[in-house]
């Protein structure tokens, strides 16, 4: 009887662990024991993170695509196919048009966040994005032939991919406009939600001396309620307004629905046990990246190591043995405090981040490991 | 205990900070006004940001009960 595992999602989380999965587990793959499925609703694999370079200039969209099948081992079987349901008592997955279902012994769901602008009116129509590869090229449209004015960046959905993302935007942008003399004619204003400018307390006690001393303006406590695209200006509950010329924004996120549907949690986030990834509601079911709700940052390093571990666990299931692997929160991002330095973070649930001195280096290092990504979606770094 | 009837409660126990407070925004955004909204959070962080973030936005702390393992927070949508 051959043992089924599919993997829902073709991010990073779901491409390292098929890798993984086909290296650990190859003596079964090739008896014929085990299948794994990698299943994605398209044909690429998608590294967001070059989409913070692209509005600058520096990246093209299509530096972070790759086709699943030149990543993911030939032991893999890989369905380019679109979910509709889960239904976890029979342990079976539904598709769209009249396919048949598919079976699953072990399943994985790495599905990654949306963005769902809509949930805010006027920001669909006023605001850009960097969070989506068109969002980055619009936004580039825009940035790179704005010389004057309010750049306003307004961190709206959290929990949202890459948490230092919004920094980054705005200390690139300082930086980017201050080497082109253009800094004293543009105004940059950085919105967050609570009364810090990060949800981490660590980071955000880091990141405020730097923007005062960057004059980048901050408004906490501002949760956007709408932005109305023909007076130009955003309206938060705490009644605030500002003006803008140019509106980034960290759109609200969301998951899949079929997750909610599935009864597996709210919001498309799967409600898992932060340790061991497994699904709390439904028996055979882990959840990685962004989609397992364990409250650390929605970032590639956390989908990858998570991956790690899902692989081992999935692996002792399959040899009857116990599963021992845990995730212990570890987090790992590279934060880019301008055009040509960054800083460092390491940290897991019992250890808090402590920001590295930004340094040259540390951005060489971050372009680097963006290029070297490939390896990592491969299973070898 | 207190007799306040919450319209919709936000169960955000064992979340970590900010995700208590993020749950209660996003609760009270698509709530009418003159609604409750019981948030239970067991972060100490709550004890300190929810008081703020309800005066900043102007909606009212109606009662904080503690509970064995957490807190109840009862703010009314202004």
């Amino acid at each position: 009887m051959t043992e089924r595992v599919i993997i829902v999602g073709g991010g990073t989380g779901g491409s390292v662990l098929a890798n993984d999965l086909a290296d650990r587990l190859e003596p079964e793959l090739d008896a014929g024991d085990v299948e794994v499925t990698l299943i994605n609703d398209g044909p690429d694999h998608v590294y967001k993170p070059v989409w913070l370079y692209v509005p600058f200039g520096q990246r093209e969209p299509a530096d972070g695509r790759r086709a699943l099948d030149e990543l993911v081992d030939d032991a893999v079987d890989l369905r380019i196919d679109r979910v509709s349901a889960i239904d976890t008592d029979s342990q079976r997955l539904r598709f769209d048009g009249d396919g048949p279902a598919l079976a699953y012994d072990h399943l994985v769901l790495a599905t990654g966040s949306t963005l769902e602008p809509e949930q805010i009116p006027g920001l669909a129509e006023g605001g850009h994005d960097y969070y989506s590869e068109s969002g980055s090229t619009a936004l580039r449209d825009e940035l790179l032939s704005f010389t004057e004015g309010e750049l306003v960046l307004s961190v709206i959905g959290t929990p949202h991919m890459c948490p230092a993302a919004p920094l980054e935007f705005v200390f690139m942008a300082d930086d980017w406009f201050r080497e082109r003399g253009l800094r004293e004619d543009v105004e940059i204003t950085y919105t967050y939600p609570i009364q810090r400018v990060h949800g981490n307390p660590h980071i955000a006690e880091w990141a405020r001396p730097i923007m005062e001393e960057r004059g980048i303006n901050v408004e906490t406590f501002f949760n956007a309620e709408s932005v109305d695209p023909d007076a130009e200006t955003i309206t938060s509950m705490e009644g605030t307004e500002l003006d803008y010329d140019l509106l980034v924004s960290i759109p609200p996120h969301g998951g899949v629905d079929l997750i909610e549907a599935a009864g597996l949690g709210d919001d498309g986030w799967v409600d898992v046990d932060k340790h061991t990834l497994e699904a709390e509601a439904a028996e055979n079911v882990y959840a990685l990246g962004d989609t397992a709700d364990t409250g650390v940052p929605n970032a590639g390093s956390v989908a990858h190591y998570q991956a790690g571990v899902v692989g081992q666990r999935l692996a002792s299931e399959i040899r009857d043995r116990p599963a021992t692997a845990t995730y212990d929160g570890k987090t790992l991002c590279f934060i880019e405090t301008g055009m040509d330095a960054a800083s460092f973070v390491e940290f897991d649930y019992e250890r808090p981040p402590s920001p590295a001195p930004p340094s040259e280096k540390l951005h060489w290092s971050k372009l680097a490991y963006n290029e070297s990504y490939w390896l990592t979606a491969r299973g070898l770094l | 205990m207190t007799d306040i009837e919450p319209d919709d409660t936000v169960d955000a126990r064992g979340a970590a900070c900010p995700g208590p407070l993020m749950d209660l925004i996003g609760a009270i955004r698509g709530a009418e006004s003159g609604d409750v909204v019981r948030l239970l959070s067991d972060n100490e962080g709550s004890l300190t940001d929810v008081p703020e973030w309800a005066e900043e936005a102007g909606n009212e702390l109606l009662a904080v009960e503690e509970l064995d393992d957490h807190n109840a927070f009862y703010v009314e949508k202004a």
